[in-house]
């Protein structure tokens, strides 16, 4: 089984277009929506959610205000500030360590489990898909991507698929991180910006340290084709397969606002022939691995 | 909370304003807000840029750095010779950050947080401290503002406490502008947590407006005053837009699409420096930004 893990570094360079484009394109893959912080896949596979589940991220600790006789030992132990000089638990500066728990000398703090999101596995017009949303302000959100993959795979061995698209998250941090270990390979979609090449170069680091294999595609290639030369060279350096560039093309803004993948709204645009272009070039790369 | 807002009323009454700038969706135009709104208020401006996993203020501004710090966190160091493997650190660790394996204490110093819990539970004092690099912070300025950005170590899965060790560096006064990462989860909590006002920049797209949603919700959730900028604002259709009517969040700026706009921001370039009359534009966003974070959380 494999696991392409479309990644950025910078945000809005394309990502979410593209997969829900190669979903359509592919033949029998499994969905994976692994931005689960701002997941946004759903608006246009629009699935049909037929199972969800709450996600258990961590512990948060809360004082029994009866039992407290504000001792100051939590407070002084606390590392992430998070116990008020009222004796409150600030619910968002809480890590969860439960560090006060373990030393209040009258046992007056709880440490509940908290849910602090949901994961879904539904059917969409592309095939299966599984997705999640954390809870707002939450943790923990590589704890989710980690659980959404892993259900991802589960669902794709079940119904006999060999293909997991996964969109993930922008970023180097603990939700990429998530994203990629163990990926079968990445693909990083950049634009010709000075961010763009900026964010690029550092997700291709993070790739290389956990060694997955990257490909780069460049979107909005014409809006600065200095820029994307400059991507180019980059690549040839670090021996970075170039599998495509997509031109700037307001279709796909028109194609999301319909809910549809820029390939169904319009199939001879340029922006979906590229896009062709890059999920054939992937499949190849991808059947060159085997 | 109580403790919090009296210090945040002293510290407007010096005339202080912290405005942090977020988005839920990447891409839609934070830091071309956040640097050129910088550029354009007048007086003693600062700007930090808290996007630590990709930091891209300097790009525009290029500063000349003059210092540079490397950042760590604490993680245990256990000593061997005086642990008796008795396990109470594994057991208070809540992320399996230290582990006892037959005879030998492992430390997975990344999964670490730092909560010091191992170190304080252990009876024969056998772990003590040593440090994690988390990034390093960079500070430096350009065009009389001073930038200060944190760069996450790659490999490193811990954004909010090197955000929190780039908002050590507020001024006490003048106006402190916060670049916040994408999302909605605790680095841009770490970003938005005590500022006077929070500007979310968005685009007229459904992406852009499913995120919007998100990111006014974690904004509510803080208390804090905010106001939307509706980036390449004839792009999409009309969706922002209604749901701001919707909910009464002021719109404080639209910027069209143009591509001028998009090919100067390609090429690193400031808008107020490829199109000039955008800075009168940037100073009444300012002027409103002030009245609106004076009035407090009049949004509903």
């Amino acid at each position: 089984m494999k696991e392409i893990v479309i990644i950025s570094g910078k945000g809005g360079t394309g990502k979410t277009s593209l997969v829900a484009a190669f979903a359509g394109l592919a033949k029998r893959a499994v969905l994976c929506d692994a931005d689960v912080d701002a997941s946004d896949l759903h608006l246009i596979l629009v699935p049909e959610i037929i199972k969800r589940t709450d996600f258990q991220g961590g512990h948060k600790a809360v004082i029994m205000k009866d039992l407290c006789t504000q001792c100051g030992t939590c407070r002084d132990m606390c590392r992430f500030s998070a116990i008020s000089e009222s004796y409150e638990v600030d619910p968002l500066q809480c890590e969860g360590c439960g560090v006060c728990v373990h030393f209040c000398p009258v046992k007056a703090i709880e440490f509940p489990i908290m849910t602090c999101g949901e994961w879904y596995e539904s059917r969409t017009r592309m095939g299966p898909m599984i997705h999640a949303r954390l809870g707002i302000a939450e943790e923990n959100s590589g704890k989710l991507v980690s659980l959404v993959r892993k259900e991802a795979k589960e669902l794709a061995g079940k119904t006999n698929r060999d293909l997991i698209i996964t969109d993930g998250p922008p970023g180097v941090g603990c939700p990429v991180i998530a994203s990629i270990g163990g990926a079968s390979a990445v693909l990083v979609v950049t634009e010709p910006t000075v961010a763009g090449i900026h964010d690029m170069q550092r997700v291709v680091s993070l790739a290389d340290h956990f060694r997955v294999p990257a490909m780069v595609a460049i979107n909005k290639h014409d809006l600065n084709l200095q820029q994307s030369a400059k991507i180019e060279d980059f690549c040839k350096e670090s021996g970075l397969p170039v599998v495509g560039r997509i031109p700037f093309d307001p279709v796909f803004t028109m194609a999301m606002i319909h809910e549809k993948t820029v390939v169904e709204y319009d199939p001879d645009s340029l922006g979906a022939l590229a896009t062709k272009e890059v999920w054939e070039a992937l499949e190849h790369a991808h059947e060159g691995n085997e | 909370m109580t403790i919090c807002c009296a210090r945040e009323r002293k510290r407007r009454h010096r005339g202080k304003m912290i405005i942090s700038i977020a988005s839920g969706k990447g891409g839609t135009g934070k830091t071309t807000v956040a640097t050129n709104l910088a550029l354009s208020i007048e007086g003693n401006v600062q700007l930090l840029d808290c996007d630590v996993e990709e930091p891209n203020a300097h790009l525009f501004m290029k500063p000349a750095f003059d210092e540079k710090v490397t950042v760590y966190t604490p993680v245990p160091l256990v000593d061997e010779a005086k642990c008796n493997r008795c396990g109470a650190c594994a057991e208070i660790c809540q992320f399996k950050a230290i582990v006892v394996i037959a005879e030998t204490v492992l430390a997975f110093e990344q999964l670490c947080h730092s909560c010091g819990g191992c170190m304080a539970v252990c009876p024969e004092k056998a772990i003590t401290e040593t440090g994690r690099e988390l990034g390093i912070i960079e500070k430096g300025s350009a065009y009389g503002i001073e930038l200060v950005h944190g760069k996450l170590r790659i490999g490193e899965a811990m954004a909010p406490p090197l955000i929190r060790k780039v908002r050590e560096y507020t001024k006490p006064s003048g106006v402190t502008i916060i670049d916040a990462p994408p999302g909605t989860s605790c680095p841009v909590v770490a970003s938005m947590k005590g500022a006077d006002f929070v500007l979310l920049v968005t685009e007229p797209t459904p992406f852009g407006l499913h995120d919007l949603m998100l990111a006014v919700e974690a904004v509510r959730i803080l208390g804090i005053p905010f106001g939307l900028i509706i980036n390449r604002a004839d792009m999409g259709n009309q969706g922002v837009k209604e749901y701001a009517r919707q909910e009464k969040i002021d719109v404080l700026m639209e910027i069209p699409f143009d591509r001028h706009i998009a090919e100067a921001y390609s090429r690193g370039d400031l808008l107020i420096h490829a199109m000039p009359q955008w800075k009168d534009a940037f100073r009444a966003l300012y002027e409103r930004i002030r009245k609106l974070a004076k009035k407090g959380v009049g949004n509903p």
